[in-house]
C-alpha cells in the first residue's frame, strides 16, 4: 500500500508540476472569465433586445384634461407595474380629419404607435393593430377605470420591515443551492475535457511503458486523477478568494449580504469542496478511463461531446433537489451516485442537518473506490491490452463451435 | 540445486527466470512457450528479427503486460513490479516528457523506482557530466538531438543502480560512436555484477558482448545457450585451394564441397584436421593453401533460426 501511494505521488507530483507551472494554467485560471463575460455580453444583447421588445406606443387623441387624468393614473399603475412592462401613451389634441389625423398616426415611426385611442374617457375606442384581448388593451382598460374614478387616493398600509421572513429565507436558499450546483457542474464540466486528454501525453511520448515497468498502473491512473484534482483545487482557492473580494468591493453589504444556507457558510464551503472533489473522482475517473481509448487528440475531441452531454443528463437530474430537498425525485438523485454530489450540496443550502451528509459521503466515498478501482482495471486492460481475456459471449461461443463442428467436417 | 526449466537447465538464484510464457492478443499467439534463464552478473541477448516476440517477452518480463499462460521471476520476485527498484529498463519505443529538463527527467525515472527526488538530482548531474551532457542538464528534452534524447533516457534506466538492467533494442537509433559508448557501458555494468539482458535484432552487437543468447523466431525460442555454444552447432569450415586438379585426395574431401573460385570450400570432417591433411599429402594434392575458419554467430544463427529469419534481420538473402 505504501508503495501504490508513494508510486501515486511521484505521478501526481509529476502532472500537478506539469500542469500548474505551465503558462496555460493562467488560461485556467482566466477559465470562469468567461462565462462572466458572456453573460455581460449577452445581458447587454437580451436587454437591447428587452428595450425593442417593450409595450407598444398607443397615441391618445383627446382634450388635455382627459389624457392628464389617464397619464396620472398610468403612473399609478406603474407602482405596481414595472414600467416596461406597461403600455405607453402619447398626447396628441384632436386635428379636423379624425381618420386622416388616425391613419397617418398608425404610419408613424417616431414613436411606433401601435394603436390610435379616440372619444376621450367617455367613449373610448381604439383602432390598430391590437386584439381585444390582448395585453395592451387590458392594461388600457384599467388605466380608463382608474383615470374615471381618479378622486379616490389609494389606502395607506403602514409597513413593518423585517430581515427576512420564511418566505424570503427558502427563496434565497434555493438560490444558494442552484448557484452552488452550478458552480460544481460547471468546474466538472470545465475539467473533464483537460482529465479526457490526461494520458494523450503519455500515449504520444509512448513514456507510458517507461512508467508501467516502474509503478503499478493502477498508482499511475489514481495519480494522474489526483494531480488535476490537486491542481483544480489550486483553481478553486484563487476563484473563491477572487469571487470574494469582488463581491466585497461591489456589493454594499460586502459577502456578508450573501443568504446564508442553511448549513452556514463555513460548512457550506468546506461541503463544497469535498462534494467538488467527489464529483471530479466519480466522474473524472470515468473520463479518464474513457479518454484512455483514445490515441490522439482528435479521437478526445470526438469523445468529449457525449460526455458533456451525459454531464447535462446529470445536472439535470441533480437540479431536481433545488427548491424540494425532501421530494421523491430529489432523494433518488441524491442515491444516484453521479448525482449525489451535486443534489447534497444544493441541500446543505436549504437543510441545517448534518447527518445526511455524513451517509451521502459515506456512500460517494463508496462509489468512488468502486469506480477507481473498475477504471483502473479497464485502464490496464485497454491501454497496455494486458489481463485476462474477456469471456467469449455465448453466441461467439456457439458460433465459434460450430464452425468448428463444420471444419471438423471438411 | 539444479532444477529442470522446461528444456533449460537452470540454477537458484537466476537473475531472470521464465518457464513457458504465451502471449496472445486476440487470435494472435505473439509469444509461444518462451522460457529464458538468465544467470546473474551475464550479459544475456534475445536475438530475433523483427516481430519474433523479443519485445512482447520483455514487456511480461518486466510486468508491463501480463503472460497469457506461464510464469516468470525477476531477481526472485514472482511479480516484476515487487523488484522495480532494483530493475533498470530501457523500452524499444523511447519516450520522454518534452518539457521536462535532462536531470529533472533523470531524476524522476528515479523516483518512480524509488530514488528521493533530490537525490535522483545529484545522480542525475553526475551522471550527465559522466556522459558528457552536464551542459545539457538544465535544458528542455525538445531542445536534445535524438542521440542526447536516447542517453538521457538510459540514463535515467541507471540512475537507481540497478542490478538488473533490461535494454529493448538499444543500439537502434544510435550513431556507430554512441553504439560502441553503449557498448562499453554495458561492460562496465557487467564488471560491476549487474546483470544486463537485451534484445537486438543485429547479430554484430551480440556476438561483441553476449555470454548466452537465446534466438526467438515466430515467438520461439529456438536457441539458448553461450555464443560458443551456438557456433558449436556448426563444423568449423575448411577452405582448399591445391596445385593437383584430380587424384585420389578427393576421396579425402566430403561430396558435400563446393568451388568457390579455386577453393574448395567444405565442413571440416569428423576426424578433425589431422587425418584431413595426412589424406590430402598421401593424395597428391599440393596443399596450396589450407584455411579453417571457425563458423561466426551469423552462421549460427542462420543454421539455427532459418533462411527466413536471417532474411528477416537483413543478413542473408531469403531462400527461393
Amino acid at each position: 500500500m505504501t508503495r501504490f501511494i508513494r508510486s501515486a505521488f511521484v505521478i501526481a507530483r509529476r502532472d500537478f508540476s506539469a500542469t500548474v507551472l505551465s503558462k496555460a494554467f493562467i488560461f485556467f485560471l482566466l477559465g470562469p472569465l468567461f462565462p462572466l463575460i458572456l453573460g455581460g455580453v449577452f445581458g447587454g444583447i437580451g436587454a437591447k433586445v428587452a428595450s425593442q421588445t417593450e409595450q407598444p406606443v398607443v397615441a391618445v387623441v383627446s382634450s388635455q384634461g382627459d389624457y392628464d387624468r389617464m397619464s396620472a393614473a398610468r403612473e399609478r399603475i406603474a407602482e405596481t407595474i414595472p414600467d416596461p412592462m406597461l403600455v405607453k401613451i402619447n398626447h396628441y389634441a384632436p386635428e379636423g380629419d379624425l381618420a386622416a389625423q388616425q391613419k397617418k398616426l398608425l404610419a408613424s415611426r417616431e414613436p411606433p404607435v401601435r394603436a390610435v385611442l379616440t372619444g376621450g374617457l367617455d367613449h373610448p375606442h381604439l383602432t390598430g393593430s391590437v386584439t381585444e384581448d390582448s395585453q395592451a388593451v387590458g392594461q388600457l382598460r384599467l388605466i380608463l377605470s382608474d383615470a374615471r374614478s381618479s378622486a379616490a387616493a389609494p389606502p395607506d398600509i403602514p409597513v413593518t420591515e423585517t430581515a427576512q421572513s420564511s418566505g424570503s429565507l427558502v427563496k434565497d436558499r434555493a438560490l444558494t443551492a442552484q448557484i452552488g450546483q452550478m458552480l460544481l457542474f460547471f468546474l466538472t464540466l470545465l475539467l473533464s475535457g483537460m482529465v479526457m486528454s490526461q494520458l494523450i501525453e503519455e500515449k504520444s511520448n509512448k513514456i507510458i511503458e517507461v512508467i508501467a515497468a516502474a509503478v503499478p498502473i493502477d498508482s499511475m491512473f489514481v495519480g494522474k486523477l489526483f494531480a488535476m484534482l490537486a491542481a483544480s483545487l489550486a483553481g478553486i482557492v484563487v476563484w473563491i478568494s477572487a469571487g470574494a473580494l469582488l463581491i466585497q468591493f461591489i456589493s454594499s453589504g460586502g459577502i456578508r449580504s450573501l443568504p446564508e444556507p442553511a448549513i452556514g457558510w463555513p460548512g457550506f464551503l468546506a461541503l463544497g469542496v469535498v462534494y467538488f472533489a467527489m464529483n471530479y473522482l466519480l466522474l473524472g475517473s470515468i473520463f479518464l478511463t474513457i479518454g484512455a481509448q483514445a490515441s490522439s487528440v482528435r479521437e478526445v475531441q470526438t469523445l468529449s461531446m457525449p460526455a458533456t452531454f451525459a454531464q447535462v443528463i446529470v445536472f439535470g437530474f441533480a437540479s431536481t433537489a433545488v427548491g424540494q430537498p425532501n421530494s421523491t425525485e430529489a432523494l433518488v438523485a441524491a442515491v444516484f451516485p453521479l448525482s449525489s454530489p451535486m443534489v447534497m450540496l444544493a441541500r446543505a443550502a436549504q437543510q441545517p442537518d448534518w447527518w445526511p451528509h455524513l451517509a451521502a459521503l459515506a456512500w460517494q466515498a463508496l462509489w468512488v473506490g468502486l469506480i477507481l478501482n473498475w477504471g483502473a482495471k479497464m485502464f490496464r486492460k485497454t491501454v497496455l491490452k494486458s489481463g485476462p481475456r474477456a469471456k467469449r459471449r455465448w453466441w461467439r461461443r456457439a458460433a465459434s463451435t460450430s464452425a468448428e463442428v463444420v471444419g471438423q467436417g471438411v | 540445486m539444479l532444477r529442470q526449466v522446461s528444456n533449460i537447465v537452470a540454477t537458484d538464484g537466476l537473475a531472470v527466470e521464465a518457464v513457458d510464457l504465451v502471449k496472445d492478443f486476440g487470435e494472435t499467439r505473439a509469444v509461444d512457450g518462451v522460457s529464458l534463464a538468465v544467470p546473474p552478473g551475464s550479459i544475456y541477448g534475445l536475438l530475433g528479427p523483427n516481430g519474433a516476440g523479443k519485445t512482447t517477452t520483455l514487456r511480461m518480463l518486466m510486468g508491463i503486460i501480463d503472460p497469457s499462460s506461464g510464469t516468470r521471476r525477476i531477481l526472485g520476485h514472482d511479480r516484476p513490479l515487487e523488484a522495480a527498484g532494483e530493475i533498470g529498463y530501457l523500452p524499444e519505443e523511447r519516450g520522454l516528457y518534452p518539457s521536462m529538463h535532462a536531470r529533472d527527467a533523470i531524476a524522476f525515472m528515479g523516483a518512480l523506482r524509488g530514488v528521493p527526488l533530490a537525490e535522483g538530482r545529484r545522480r542525475a548531474d553526475q551522471l550527465l557530466e559522466q556522459h558528457n551532457l552536464g551542459e545539457w542538464a538544465r535544458k528542455p528534452i525538445r531542445s536534445l538531438s535524438k542521440g542526447m534524447a536516447q542517453t538521457v533516457q538510459l540514463l535515467g534506466s541507471l540512475v537507481h543502480r540497478p542490478r538488473l538492467i533490461v535494454l529493448d533494442e538499444p543500439f537502434s537509433g544510435l550513431d556507430a560512436i554512441n553504439q560502441g559508448r553503449l557498448e562499453d557501458m554495458i561492460r562496465r555494468q557487467a564488471a560491476d555484477g549487474v546483470t544486463v539482458l537485451f534484445s537486438t535484432h543485429v547479430i554484430a552487437h551480440a556476438e561483441r558482448l553476449c555470454e548466452r543468447i537465446a534466438i526467438i523466431a515466430s515467438g520461439k525460442v529456438v536457441f539458448d545457450g553461450s555464443v560458443a555454444e551456438a557456433r558449436g552447432r556448426l563444423r568449423p569450415i575448411v577452405r582448399l585451394r591445391t596445385r593437383a586438379s584430380d587424384g585420389p585426395w578427393r576421396s579425402a574431401i566430403p561430396a558435400s564441397a563446393r568451388r568457390e573460385g579455386e577453393e574448395w570450400v567444405f565442413e571440416l570432417p569428423e576426424g578433425g584436421p589431422e587425418p584431413l591433411l595426412k589424406a590430402l599429402i598421401d593424395g597428391g594434392a599440393g596443399i596450396e593453401t589450407l584455411a579453417i575458419e571457425r563458423p561466426g554467430l551469423h552462421d549460427a544463427f542462420v543454421a539455427i533460426a532459418g533462411n527466413q529469419a536471417a532474411a528477416a534481420m537483413g543478413t542473408v538473402e531469403p531462400a527461393q
